[in-house]
């Protein structure tokens, strides 16, 4: 058996945001799994996020020594919510209910989704 | 057996606190665990021989009642460490209550003890991320809860002024404990906690409990036994437990705790409702802690918190007295709080809470938080009047 964590690695490698899907209950699964959290079916299966979703909560980090910075969590368009960082605005300007889109980005020698405000964009 | 059976079948008969705030070098959990221990078979009258159950929760040790135990020097016929936070013990109170109700023990200690600020500051805490989350550096746990304050904000329009007014009425109790780390410092205004270091918006460092050192000892025994003791018992009436999840990211809502499962399960037990209460110890980690689990346990409206603790309405004088003991926001916090809501609990079911005491107060309900929000197990304890 593939380790859960395996299919989400291998999607970000190529650019990609994958979470799980549930053919029984047709929920959405983050973070990676063998079974669905939600009835129990196994197993899940892979599929690729449009990457678009909507900020649900924000925090600035203060740390000495860096530039304060975002952790905030995002509600993915598919039903899935995950933690991550909006990019490309000040920190403290991240707007709950605004419009993020996903950018993979690399970090400290690994790829890392972040997002960044669409404006516009949609 | 009905879970409503549990209703009045054992009391707290002891409580105590170990040293607390920086304890003398050297100290160890273990040291201040034994010391809370001696101090609260002392109040309870009773001896260490009498200890048969034994229930501990700690963030240094994997098996915590066998090396708790040995210290000691006691051999529990039953033992659990169950493990939910800071929310363990208040989850303790209902376990011991089944153990000794089902006759698998007489007599019951619970016991902490933490040298967190000795240690460093350093949470000692066993608690590992998600990668998923670890990678994008949240400060744990602190983060966590400020994420629950910046959708509650957004919902219902809370302000951080309203968060900072639990700060501002854990201090003015305080001042009325003299055991309190920040007694004699003064009051806080609203003014202090906003201009404080910004941690992770919208919490500041005064949004944020304090880190200290200090043990806690709690012991229960069956009502018929608690009745034969020099004090007076505190009768446990009903406790619930809930967990929801254990990672910020998995948290269905977060504006809405488990307390509101684990409060429901309490309240029917003891056949009470939240008018009924007379003094509230809710673990205060951070200010949006109290604001939650005042709404979700059903003393206010959900999004009203922010109203209702403004204007000192759970500050000394209040309408409705909250973490008299000044809390963990100004009281005492060496990591995990939730032995000491049980103690305070006591304390003023006794009459005994000196400058801070209530009057008539019969009934106290205690909420244990666990993780980030994560786990609730409320209890609600009464006096001999409560019980009926």
């Amino acid at each position: 058996m593939t380790a859960p964590s395996t299919g989400y690695e291998e999607g970000l490698a190529t650019g990609e945001l994958r979470f799980q899907h549930c053919g029984d209950c047709q929920n959405a699964v983050f973070y990676p799994r063998v079974l669905c959290p939600h009835c129990g079916s196994e197993p899940l299966e892979w599929r690729t996020s449009s990457g678009l979703g909507t900020v649900y909560a924000t925090t600035v980090l203060h740390k000495r020594g860096t530039d304060p910075y975002n952790v905030a969590l995002v509600d993915l368009d598919e039903g899935f919510r995950m933690m991550s960082r909006v990019e490309g605005v000040a920190p403290e300007d991240v707007e709950i209910g605004s419009r993020v889109g996903l950018a993979v980005i690399e970090e400290e020698g690994a790829p890392l989704a972040v997002f960044r405000p669409l404006g516009d964009q949609e | 057996m009905s879970s409503t059976d549990l209703r009045g079948k054992v009391a707290v008969v002891g409580v105590a606190e170990s040293d607390l705030g920086q304890v003398a070098p050297g100290l160890t959990h273990f040291d201040l665990m034994g010391q809370a221990t001696a101090r609260a078979l002392k109040d309870a009258g009773l001896k260490k021989s009498d200890i048969d159950g034994f229930f501990c929760a700690s963030s240094y040790l994997p098996f915590p009642t066998l090396d708790v135990a040995e210290y000691l020097g006691i051999r529990p016929v039953y033992a659990d460490s169950t493990n939910v936070g800071g929310s363990s013990f208040v989850a303790h109170l209902l376990h011991a209550a089944m153990a000794i109700e089902a006759g698998l023990c007489t007599t019951a200690l619970i016991a902490y003890g933490s040298t967190q600020r000795s240690d460093g500051g350093r949470l000692v805490s066993p608690t590992t991320l998600l990668p998923w989350e670890e990678a994008y550096r949240p400060r744990y746990p602190v983060s966590m809860y400020a994420l629950a304050a910046s959708r509650h904000m957004h919902e219902y329009g809370t302000t951080r002024e309203q968060l900072a007014e639990v700060a501002v009425a854990a201090r003015h109790w305080a001042q009325l404990n003299p055991k309190a780390f920040t007694y004699g410092r003064g009051p806080l205004t609203v003014e202090d906690v906003l201009s404080s270091q910004m941690i992770s918006y919208p919490l500041t460092s005064k949004d944020c409990c304090l880190v200290t050192d200090g043990g806690g000892a709690v012991i229960l025994t069956s009502a018929e036994r608690a009745r034969d003791l020099p004090t007076a018992p505190a009768y446990f009436l009903g406790g619930g437990e809930a967990t929801w999840h254990r990672s910020m990211s998995q948290m269905p809502d977060l504006t809405t705790t488990a307390a509101v499962d684990s409060g429901r399960r309490a309240f029917a037990m003891a056949g009470l409702k939240p008018s009924d209460v007379d003094v509230v110890e809710l673990y205060d980690a951070f200010t949006i802690n109290t604001l939650l689990f005042l709404e979700d346990l059903g003393f206010c409206e959900k999004g009203e918190g922010g109203a209702f603790v403004s204007d000192g309405r759970i500050a000394p004088g209040g309408e409705l007295p909250v973490n008299t003991n000044g809390g963990g926001l100004s009281y005492c916090h060496p990591g995990m709080y939730g032995i000491f809501l049980i103690i305070e609990a006591v304390r003023q079911l006794r009459g005994e809470g000196g400058a801070r005491q209530q009057a008539n107060t019969n009934v106290a309900l205690v909420n244990g938080n666990g993780g980030v929000l994560s786990s609730q197990a409320t209890a609600l304890l009464g006096t001999a009047e409560a019980l009926g």
